[in-house]
């Protein structure tokens, strides 16, 4: 059976590029950076190179670069390092999000909540864009924070960060943008984007899972998350996870040499899909916007029928995709994004996220979609609601 | 590896008694798919037994299965018998759930005791087993897990 992953949203497989600079760090060059012999000293090196070759793909400079153990601690850290930073200083204790945000950025907000923090979730435009001048106006003088992320993990939408970057920065408030999904898939460059911090990971972009960074514009500070040793220039103990690291830089390094040929080529496998799934099967619906979204991502709503049920029968098939059905989550509670931009809970149960990468081929998008005809096709069949009824 | 085992995945993938009636003796629906479960449950009853039950789900897999796996044990009995099924007996005939899904299995109770209630009361008749039920009771109900 053929095996197609469409799941690169969620995580993507190590490259073999990246997979041959770890190796030798596991084994061989094992030292542990913060010693002061050779062995030590030449990880320290290749930890300084991966950091450069990082802070090269966002145009930041490496000493604003620190490593982290995924994008999720990244976001956890710039928010409640913020925040006591600011508490420390005297100063507000009002932050300004999203309801688009991960879960990451979500439940951290939650939690400040509880510590005396308060919290603004925004709300977003049918296709998934933030309004400016909902930020302008949710600003107050007691404001510290604004995070809003740079692409959605769920619908691909791309926001303006650079217009509200700027809002924030007129206001003297620092801005923290969630750009895990973003980063290797659209141009990053803080300066151009005007942010304070900015997230990342580097499983979604062909790297190792368990590593992430946070970008900390110069001059910016924020209270330590991880207390210990002096690893990360002092800001993030723990020792390093050195191959992970070099791992982490190796694919940025990839990122920012084949960002064009990446990009098109996610494009093109996501139009083809699109194309192909919109002619050929009925009562379907894209969500978000097409204008301004990450290159290989596609929601779309398959009416009538429920997206778990779809899931399983597509991974039988050896295909492998997600959903923001509420069936498909320990919670039991349907997307959050997809609620937010206002569609419907029937409809969302019925909505899979369909991402491409790099190793995508026309042929995989031929096999999807012709098994999908199929599965729709016999889930309307046993779904008491249809075209006809209706809803 | 699956999220379901092997009954679970036989029912949801080759669901038995799909479909709808011309003329049925009784119609149950419970569940909206506002919730992300709805099952349709359709009966012919001959001598107060039920001869054939069809359904209709919009669900996911476990729904699906569970309502397949709810016909298959009504069919051939009396409407006591199938009035007396509960959501555990669906769910251990299936070989066991996932925690979190056993809210599903419960349309298939609910949504036999529906069927058999327009049955009853298309035909001015009455059952121990339908005392106190409403079939419109809050189809939220079922939702409340976390």
């Amino acid at each position: 059976m053929r095996n197609v992953y469409l799941d690169y949203s969620a995580t993507t497989p190590v490259k073999d590029e990246v997979l041959q600079a770890m190796i030798p760090y596991f084994t061989e060059n094992f030292g542990n950076p913060s010693s002061l012999y050779s062995s030590g000293l030449n990880s320290k090196k290749a930890i300084d190179n991966a950091r450069k070759q990082l802070a090269e793909l966002i145009n930041a400079s490496p000493d604003e670069i620190v490593f982290t153990g995924s994008g999720t601690e990244a976001d956890n850290w710039v928010l409640q390092g913020v925040a006591d930073a600011m508490r420390k200083k005297g100063k507000g204790n009002h932050i300004i999000t999203t309801k688009i945000e991960h879960h990451a950025i979500l439940h951290t907000c939650e939690y400040l909540q509880t510590q005396g923090f308060e919290v603004t979730y925004l709300d977003v435009e049918p296709d998934g864009r933030i309004d400016p001048a909902k930020l302008e106006k949710a600003i107050t003088d007691k404001t510290i924070l604004v995070s809003i992320m740079l692409v959605n993990n769920e619908v691909g939408t791309i926001q303006d960060i650079r217009e509200l970057a700027g809002i924030a920065k007129r206001r003297k408030i620092l801005f923290h943008t969630d750009a895990v999904q973003a980063l290797g898939n659209v141009p990053i460059d803080v300066d151009v984007l005007g942010v304070d911090f900015l997230s990342m990971s580097a499983h979604k972009i062909y790297g190792p899972k368990g590593m992430g960074a946070l970008y900390i514009r110069k001059g910016n500070r924020l209270s330590n998350f991880i207390h210990g040793g002096a690893q990360e220039m002092g800001k993030r103990a723990g020792t390093e996870n050195l191959p992970g690291i070099v791992g982490f830089g190796k694919a940025a390094e990839i990122a920012k040499r084949d960002f064009d040929k990446h990009v098109k080529h996610s494009q093109e496998m996501r139009d083809y899909l699109l194309s192909r799934i919109t002619e050929e099967i009925p009562d379907v619906e894209i969500n978000g916007t097409m204008k301004y979204r990450h290159p290989g991502n596609l929601n779309v709503t398959f009416d009538f029928i429920e997206g778990e049920s779809l899931l399983i029968l597509l991974d039988m098939k050896g295909i492998s995709i997600s959903t923001g059905s509420a069936c498909s989550s320990k919670s039991l509670k349907p997307s959050h994004v997809l609620d937010a931009m206002g569609v419907p809970w029937e409809k969302i149960h019925g909505t899979v996220r369909m991402t491409v990468g790099d190793f995508t081929t026309r042929e995989d998008v031929d096999y999807v979609v012709n098994e999908l005809k199929n599965i729709v096709i016999k889930l309307r069949e046993i779904s008491p609601i249809n075209h006809e009824k209706g809803w | 590896m699956a999220l379901y085992n092997e009954k679970v995945m036989d029912n949801f993938l080759n669901p038995k008694n799909v479909g709808e009636m011309e003329n049925p003796d009784g119609t149950g629906v419970y569940g909206s798919p506002v919730c992300g479960d709805m099952m349709q449950i359709q009966i012919k009853v001959e001598d107060d037994i039920i001869k054939d039950a069809k359904f209709k789900t919009f669900g996911c897999g476990s729904a699906i299965a569970s309502s397949s796996m709810a016909t298959s044990m009504i069919i051939g009995k009396s409407i006591d018998e199938a009035l007396e099924l509960t959501n555990k007996q669906i769910v251990d005939e299936l070989g066991g759930l996932p925690p979190v899904k056993i809210h599903c299995s419960v349309l298939a109770d609910h949504a036999i005791k529906s069927a058999i209630y327009d049955y009853a009361q298309k035909n001015g008749k009455t059952y121990k087993g339908l005392e106190g039920f409403d079939p419109d009771a809050d189809d939220d109900d079922h939702h409340d897990v976390e």
